[in-house]
């Protein structure tokens, strides 16, 4: 009797698995999703952090769109090396687009030392939240803050605050430009520039607003927008409003005349040489 | 005892100075009055460098709807009008006058002589408290006119006057109801007049007996002003706990008071519209107390605005490893980042606190313990809220009732794990409300 009911048992539901076998079969095949195949190969081939830097709403997103408009005007990734890009292109038979690399840039140098603090805060570790209740430690309404939002923001762990200056720190290996640091920071302190010729870069690093006086009282390397780094460029790169100077990075041909024109030592210039020993003129050649 | 029902929470009161008299504070040399005093727009100044302006004359003139008017606490001439630096570290335009003598506009009635009769019409009187830059002295510095500027279908049931004065340390309305207690009735009577109201109900935190019996002693013959006494309680001051407390009406979610019949007033506010309305003076100062647990000396100062807040300091003796300058309660003041500011209308009291008492104890995970849950006097959930503040996730913030929130801090107050919940919460109000803006906006 035993017997019976087991092999019964096992007979109505090896029935059932293959009615329900066969149901799902038809049923997979009627309600299938036609996909390109291609849009699956290109979204292997990006990197697949998801950090919108190209605009859209993820790398799958991302490779839709690329292969829905099979080209890449107006459509690039700037987390993917030039290698990958040229692969995907290769992939899909269309001719590849390579945007010159660019890079986050904390256009701000108000260290410790430079902008020492006058208060302490101790609040909630948000620079959009410390932003709300107070000009900053340094009593500079412009500064960064140095709470980190930018580095929570980052999804290539490019960016962490050096616990010495209280200053964020970019990582130039890791960091693709995808600029979530940029949309972050409350400041609008962080920029986006060329990566440049060899990596090197001039900026001018503050973005304070206010009359020199004021600014040079909080911090001894803002810019007091004074205009002789405008006057000596000779490629015009670089214009002066709200006594604050900027430089066009498109213009910029990193010759540095501003950077020894500059009397507060605002403008800095990155991974150049250090300077031979018979100049005497400070050359500010702090990693940003 | 009357009291409101959903959370709360029972911070030391440190009432140290509520013994200490009312001081008069000396005319400083040189006065500083921001433009801006008061919730909303900045007024627009009306001075130039040069002129010699009298005591009460205006100033800054109030051109937007939430605005409201600035006068001269002070007689002299006007240096410069300028950005100065205010007590958070932001540049805010001032009117700069170098002070000479104490000469008044001669429109204000400066006779010592209690006036009992009201002779202006209700329109007069929200008129007057308008000219006069009345703004709520309960902290948060609203144009009180506005709160009068009813539409013809709302109907005040209530007048209510916030006596509580729940916020630990601060004791400049006590000291108001016990020595101009006279002022303040005469005040809430055309406050009265102004709003409609049959019935005026002061509400009174039971921790000040001695004012509790003065006041009604003073209205045994005024049938309609009420005195009852509170259950101390914090933040029984916020509005919508008062309301509940004295009335037991709920205002609803986004709503105000008048929605449910109510207008509300600090007991600060109605002795300022007892100046404006019977001797026709502008709001020119404020009643500031002085203190701290490790002070040695306290007070409670009627100081002109303009004042700067260092020389006020100058006159106590401060006391080694001060670590906070607060312009305002511990609860809900703001630590002041700049010492070299200026009194501003609304400023009711200068904390200072030792470096123990104000260092904040070090951020550790959540416990899930709910203390901050059973806190909260809105029936919100601070933990939720924070972390979704904190996450960025502006809707489900809003989902959530984030706009509800009166950031009286009782939460943080509260939270073993010392974590910053008021402080995220506050950052995800001024955002939730920026994308309810800006969605309404679009439509």
């Amino acid at each position: 009797m035993h017997i019976n009911l087991i092999l019964s048992a096992a007979l109505i539901l090896g029935v059932i698995g293959l009615l329900a076998a066969i149901i799902l079969y038809f049923v997979s095949k009627a309600f299938y999703v036609h996909e390109d195949p291609r849009i699956d190969i290109v979204c292997d081939l990006l990197p697949g952090a998801n950090c919108g830097g190209c605009g859209f709403a993820g790398c799958r997103a991302m490779a839709e769109t690329l292969v829905n408009n099979n080209s890449m005007e107006g459509c690039s990734c700037p987390s993917a090396s030039a290698a990958t890009i040229q692969k995907i292109a290769e992939a899909l038979g269309i001719d590849s687009v390579i945007m010159e690399p660019k890079i986050a840039v904390v256009r701000c140098n108000g260290t410790c030392e430079n902008a020492p603090a006058k208060v302490l805060y101790d609040s909630a570790v948000s620079c959009a939240f410390a932003t709300s209740i107070f000009a900053g430690e340094s009593a500079c309404v412009f500064g960064c803050l140095g709470c980190g939002d930018c580095v929570k923001a980052c999804p290539f762990d490019a960016i962490a605050i050096n616990p010495e200056t209280k200053m964020p720190v970019v990582d130039e290996e890791k960091c693709v430009g995808c600029g979530k640091c940029v949309a972050n920071c409350p400041r609008s302190i962080i920029e986006l520039r060329l990566k440049g010729k060899m990596n090197r870069r001039v900026f001018v690093s503050c973005v304070n607003k206010e009359k020199g006086a004021a600014a040079k009282k909080n911090c001894s390397v803002a810019c007091i927008g004074c205009g002789k780094c405008a006057k000596v460029c000779p490629f015009e790169a670089i214009t002066v409003e709200n006594s604050l100077a900027y430089i066009d990075y498109q213009k910029c041909k990193l010759c540095r005349k501003c950077v020894s024109e500059c009397p507060t030592g605002a403008i800095c210039a990155v991974n150049f040489p250090a300077p031979k020993a018979t100049e005497t003129a400070e050359q500010p050649a702090t990693e940003n | 005892m009357k009291t409101f029902k959903i959370g709360g929470i029972h911070p030391a009161e440190n009432k140290f100075s509520k013994s200490n008299a009312i001081e008069e504070f000396p005319l400083p040399k040189v006065g500083t009055v921001l433009l801006q005093q008061n919730l909303g727009a900045p007024s627009t100044p009306i001075v130039q460098k040069g002129d010699y302006v009298k005591v009460g004359q205006l100033i800054g003139k109030a051109e937007a709807v939430i605005c409201a008017n600035v006068h001269s606490p002070f007689s002299g001439t006007v240096k410069s009008i300028e950005p100065v630096v205010d007590a958070l570290g932001f540049k805010k335009n001032a009117v700069v006058i170098e002070v000479q003598g104490d000469e008044w506009d001669e429109s204000i009635d400066r006779s010592p002589e209690l006036k009992e009769e009201i002779t202006l019409s209700k329109k007069e009187i929200i008129d007057r408290i308008k000219e006069c830059g009345i703004v709520g002295l309960g902290g948060a510095c609203f144009p009180a006119h506005v709160k009068y500027m009813l539409p013809p279908d709302k109907k005040v049931d209530y007048l209510l006057v916030n006596a509580a004065e729940c916020e630990p340390y601060i004791t400049v309305d006590h000291r108001l109801m016990l020595e101009n207690a006279d002022k303040c009735i005469i005040g809430i009577k055309a406050l009265l007049i102004a709003s409609g109201a049959p019935k005026a109900l002061i509400g009174i935190e039971a921790n000040k007996p001695d004012a509790i019996k003065h006041f009604k002693e003073l209205t045994a013959n005024i049938p309609e002003i009420e005195i009852i006494p509170l259950k101390p309680k914090y933040p029984q001051g916020a509005e919508k706990q008062l309301i509940k407390a004295l009335t037991g009406r709920e205002v609803p979610n986004g709503k105000l008071p008048i929605e449910v019949g109510v207008i509300v007033n600090n007991i600060s506010t109605c002795h300022a519209v007892y100046y404006a309305v019977q001797k026709n003076r502008p709001l020119i100062e404020t009643f500031l107390t002085v203190t701290g647990k490790t002070l040695q000396t306290r007070k409670n100062y009627r100081v002109r605005l303009g004042t700067p807040v260092q020389e006020i300091l100058d006159t106590v003796t401060i006391p080694e490893g001060i670590g906070k300058v607060i312009a305002g309660g511990p609860m809900m003041g703001k630590a002041m980042s700049n010492l070299n500011c200026y009194t501003v209308k609304g400023m009711s009291s200068l904390l200072l606190m030792d470096e123990k008492e104000s260092k904040r104890a070090e951020v550790t995970a959540c416990l899930r313990c709910g203390k901050c849950v059973y806190g909260c006097p809105m029936g919100l959930q601070p933990v939720l809220i924070a972390t979704l503040s904190e996450k960025g996730r502006w809707e489900d913030c809003e989902a959530n009732g984030i706009m509800n929130c009166c950031e009286c801090g009782s939460c943080s107050f509260t939270c073993p794990a010392a974590r910053p919940l008021t402080d995220f919460i506050r950052l995800g109000k001024s955002k939730t409300g920026a994308m309810i803006r800006s969605r309404s906006q679009k439509k």
